[in-house]
């Protein structure tokens, strides 16, 4: 008989992998869709303090992204959940069975969890995708070492900038930060160290309109946006490059379920307190949905709600 | 894979001969540490070539020469030249396979 997946998961983070050990656990048939790595936006991450029992960790005391992971990974397995590696390429998800279709295979399911989260938000300006990894960065601790020394842009006004930047003068010889209006949009306490960094420079009413280079950044154009006056940063002659972070937030990863369903206008999935869609037996969890506080901790609350809610679904639909 | 340092990097890849496949990476760079058993398995796989990794924060003069300043980076040499890479979100395990394949 064809196989009908009881819950799909579409990601593997905190919300994929906490609703495939809540559905696994409740024996449901259940298959976790990763598109080329478990984890999502955590993996970055050294030291994750802040997920309750994560601190202690055999011998030393933080836990890393990766091993957070790779524990929840072991333990939606034990209990029965499936993963598949494929990319879930397109859906069909208003009938009563959903088809999933992906690169590999076609998937058909009784319920669908959608948890592929987010990631970092673009600039959008040219020579931005050219030159990711070759000096346009958004990994502070990934990246962050190869800027020892040298000059560093933050694009970004809010909490992640703000942090990003005060991280990246360990290494950089001077970080400037711009910033799109006229005032940082953080807790004041945070503004406070950052205007108290001497390595940190401020730049207001600014953004950054391209970014050139041969092969690594070279030079960038800097917009005024109350003036509309441009400039153009060149980088040291002697250094020949230097950085730029966007911490500009983040975009839902739903470009597939466009005209699907409803998408607030942001794009996130919108979900009431059950994580239930506006399509019967579709569910989202995680970063995908609009929410006020993006954290593992919170991504795996609304997994472990979603694959609850999809078990009581297919009780009352396919077997009440 | 073996591990390069800054003055085997040169002896070994830029001043090698043939194909030869280089992990760029970072003891600070989480995801690096994620895509590694990847390569790796991929390293049994295809046997035709060397694989090595270079820690870039022991070598970043070499990393920055080679116009690395992004990590994960998996790159592909011939005779000495970097002739093909995959930055960060393209160096997935697919992705690297496909890469290895055009050049074997």
């Amino acid at each position: 008989m064809e196989r009908i997946i009881d819950v799909a998961i579409i990601g593997a983070g905190p919300a994929g992998l906490s609703a495939g050990l809540y559905a696994g656990r409740a024996k449901l048939d259940t298959v976790i869709f990763e598109k080329d790595r478990v984890g999502g936006q955590i993996v970055t991450t050294q030291e994750v303090a802040n997920v309750p029992g994560s601190l202690f960790n055999e011998g030393s005391v933080e836990t890393t992204g990766p091993k957070l992971i790779a524990r929840m990974v072991d333990q939606a397995e034990e209990f029965g959940a499936e993963r598949v590696m494929d990319e879930i390429v397109d859906v069909v998800l208003d009938g009563e069975i959903k088809i999933l279709k992906g690169k590999k295979a076609e998937y058909k399911a009784r319920t669908v969890i959608l948890a592929a989260g987010a990631f970092p938000r673009k600039l959008g300006v040219p020579g931005e995708k050219e030159l990711t990894g070759k000096g346009v960065s958004y990994c502070a601790t990934c990246d962050g070492p190869f800027f020892t020394d040298l000059d560093v842009f933050v694009v970004g006004g809010g909490f992640s900038a703000t942090e990003e930047g005060m991280y990246l003068t360990k290494f950089a010889e001077k970080v400037t930060i711009l910033v799109r209006d006229d005032k940082f949009s953080c807790a004041q306490s945070v503004v406070d160290k950052v205007e108290k960094n001497e390595k940190i420079e401020v730049m207001y009413n600014t953004e950054i309109t391209e970014i050139k280079g041969d092969g690594m950044v070279e030079s960038c154009i800097l917009r005024n946006r109350v003036t509309g006056e441009e400039t153009e940063h060149f980088a040291d002659e002697e250094i020949g490059t230097f950085g730029i972070f966007p911490f500009i937030g983040f975009q839902p990863d739903t470009t597939i379920f466009k005209d699907k369903i409803e998408l607030d206008k942001w794009g996130y999935i919108v979900t009431d307190e059950t994580m239930a869609t506006n399509i019967e037996g579709v569910y989202a969890a995680g970063d995908i949905r609009p929410k006020q506080l993006r954290q593992v901790v919170t991504a795996a609350s609304d997994g472990a709600i979603a694959a609850t809610m999809a078990e009581k679904y297919i009780e009352e639909k396919f077997h009440g | 894979m073996k591990l390069l340092d800054k003055a085997t990097f040169g002896e070994t890849v830029l001043e090698g001969t043939g194909v030869s496949l280089v992990d760029f990476f970072s003891e600070s760079c989480e995801p690096c540490k994620a895509l590694m058993p990847a390569v790796e398995e991929l390293e049994g796989v295809y046997t035709q070539l060397p694989f090595y990794k270079l820690d870039t924060m022991k070598a970043r003069r070499v990393a920055i020469g080679q116009k690395v300043m992004g990590l994960p980076v998996i790159a592909i040499y011939k005779d000495g030249a970097k002739v093909d890479e995959l930055v960060k979100d393209d160096a997935t395990k697919e992705n690297i396979e496909l890469m290895i394949k055009k050049y074997i």
